[in-house]
């Protein structure tokens, strides 16, 4: 049964979590796990602490990928069928570094994400919104050797879902990364500046501190630009693995 | 697009002009401030991960017939006791002889390489299963795989340690075991339920709750 709050309702929590955390004075970088105001982390948010543990080789490593595990083709989401997908084609890159500034050489990168109708191709999205026969929405890169990685792809839409009445995600990519250590492993989400959607948004908002929430925001540059084809975009990640949400005294034992 | 070579081999797309070595430089320099860096945080994998991540020979780190295949399957469950049926796993171990084998192919089994990473999504009723190889010892003596969990309502992914316990054979211990209290150690372990086959399941909240682990790292 769909949750019946309203989005007034929604947005109360939202800045209720925010105003408690603020007063913890803790560094919250992540978001939080138990975040009722996404009503899905409410039975899906361990209850215990999480054991801290000093990495063994196997988690200081991650799997390696290569160009047999990736084709040149699949950066760019635009050209995977017979015809150019409706929408606005944008240009979206950056650098993958890890907390020491090192690049995040020739590692898996996967997208995925709505159609410019705010529409999934997947199955379960029952969003009344048109699908696009030529666009699917999936798209896989390897980094540079300087950390680099660029997509081409269309700017997805907003959509609706049912955490609430009138439920809306702000428009975004989904990005899947694997680091130097898969301790650094992460999934996240990019979005696009100045969404009027932000403060609505329990996942977004699921990252107390805005500075965080700023560092999921993709910077417009028209230097990326590219007459007449693409608008760019600019999004760099820092991947270092620690949830970072400990007391500064938490670290005395390591 | 057709795309044309930078100076710097990076190949630019159509129209750009290729950047000048000073340009490259000031490019690189872009990401603001000076290690350590702040991590970017994570978000929700969300429910619509299905037609992206899951690809073909994700689960199965070697055939069900290659010498010594094991099988490692459970069951992810909620806080409600109830079965998650849109997770995804994946796992992270070295080769039967304990190296850590760092070779392309994860994504394209085809190859026949097994290279220690392996990816499942769950079914319907929550189960999933794994083929792979039985880890090698570390120095404790344990055998172990790291297994990440994303799903819908995760707002960062949990990850945690399998030890694989043989029928009969003793539980392992090592430095991380030894810290768990004595009534939740066996969340951690992936005992044998039958010939080749280990069982693992995994309880986000509640009753059993799976010890999950974080790592000290650079903020
Ligand atoms: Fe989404």
């Amino acid at each position: 049964m769909p949750d019946e709050a309203t989005q007034a309702e929604i947005t109360a929590e939202i800045r209720e979590v925010e105003r408690r955390t603020g007063e913890s004075g803790r560094a919250v970088r992540h978001p939080l796990r138990d975040y009722a105001p996404y009503r899905s982390s409410i039975l899906r948010h361990p209850t215990h602490e999480l054991i801290k543990v000093d990495p063994e080789e196997i988690e200081r490593t991650a799997p390696t990928f290569g160009h047999v595990d990736v084709d040149p083709y699949e950066s760019d989401l635009t050209v995977q069928h017979p015809a150019d997908p409706l929408g606005e084609r944008i240009i979206v890159t950056g650098r993958v570094l890890d907390g020491d500034g090192r690049p995040v050489r020739n590692q898996l990168l996967e997208v995925w994400q709505a159609n410019a109708s705010g529409r999934y191709i997947h199955k379960r999205d029952q969003h009344p919104a048109p699908l696009d026969p030529n666009f699917t929405g999936v798209g896989r890169t390897l980094t540079g050797d300087d950390g680099s990685y660029t997509f081409v792809t269309i700017k997805p839409g907003p959509y609706p879902w049912k955490n609430h009445r009138n439920a809306w995600r702000p428009a975004h990519i989904h990005f899947s990364l694997f680091g130097n250590a898969f301790t650094h492993r992460l999934v996240t989400q990019m979005y696009f500046p100045g969404d009027p959607l932000f403060a609505l948004d329990p996942i977004y908002q699921s990252i107390p501190e805005q500075a965080a929430r700023d560092r999921l925001i993709a910077t417009y540059d028209h230097d990326l630009t590219v007459p007449e084809i693409a608008t760019g975009y600019r999004w760099d990640i820092v991947l270092t693995g620690s949830t970072a949400t400990w007391m500064e005294d938490e670290h005395g034992d390591h | 697009m057709a795309t044309t070579e930078r100076a710097d081999g990076q190949p630019a797309l159509s129209g750009q002009e290729p950047l000048t070595a000073a340009e490259s430089i000031a490019r690189q320099e872009d990401l603001s401030g000076t290690p350590p860096l702040v991590q970017t945080p994570s978000q929700t994998i969300g429910p619509f991960f299905g037609f992206a991540l899951p690809f073909e020979g994700g689960p199965e780190l070697v055939p069900a017939t290659a010498p010594g295949a094991i099988r490692l399957h459970g069951t992810v469950f909620d806080g409600a006791g109830e079965p998650v049926p849109d997770a995804i796993l994946e796992l992270w171990q070295a080769d039967e002889g304990g190296n850590i084998v760092q070779e392309p192919g994860s994504r394209y089994r085809a190859r026949g390489v097994f290279t220690g990473f392996g990816r499942a999504a769950v079914l319907a009723d929550g189960t999933f299963e794994f083929l792979t190889l039985l880890p090698g010892p570390v120095a404790s003596g344990a055998r172990y795989a790291v297994l990440t969990l994303f799903a819908r309502g995760l707002t960062h992914h949990l990850i945690t340690r399998a030890y694989f316990v043989a029928e009969g054979e003793a539980e392992p211990t090592d430095a991380l075991l030894e810290r768990v209290d004595a009534d939740r150690r066996g969340t951690l372990l992936a005992r044998q339920d039958g010939p080749a086959s280990y069982r693992f399941d995994v309880r986000i909240q509640g009753d059993g709750e799976t010890v999950f682990l974080d790592y000290p790292g650079p903020r």
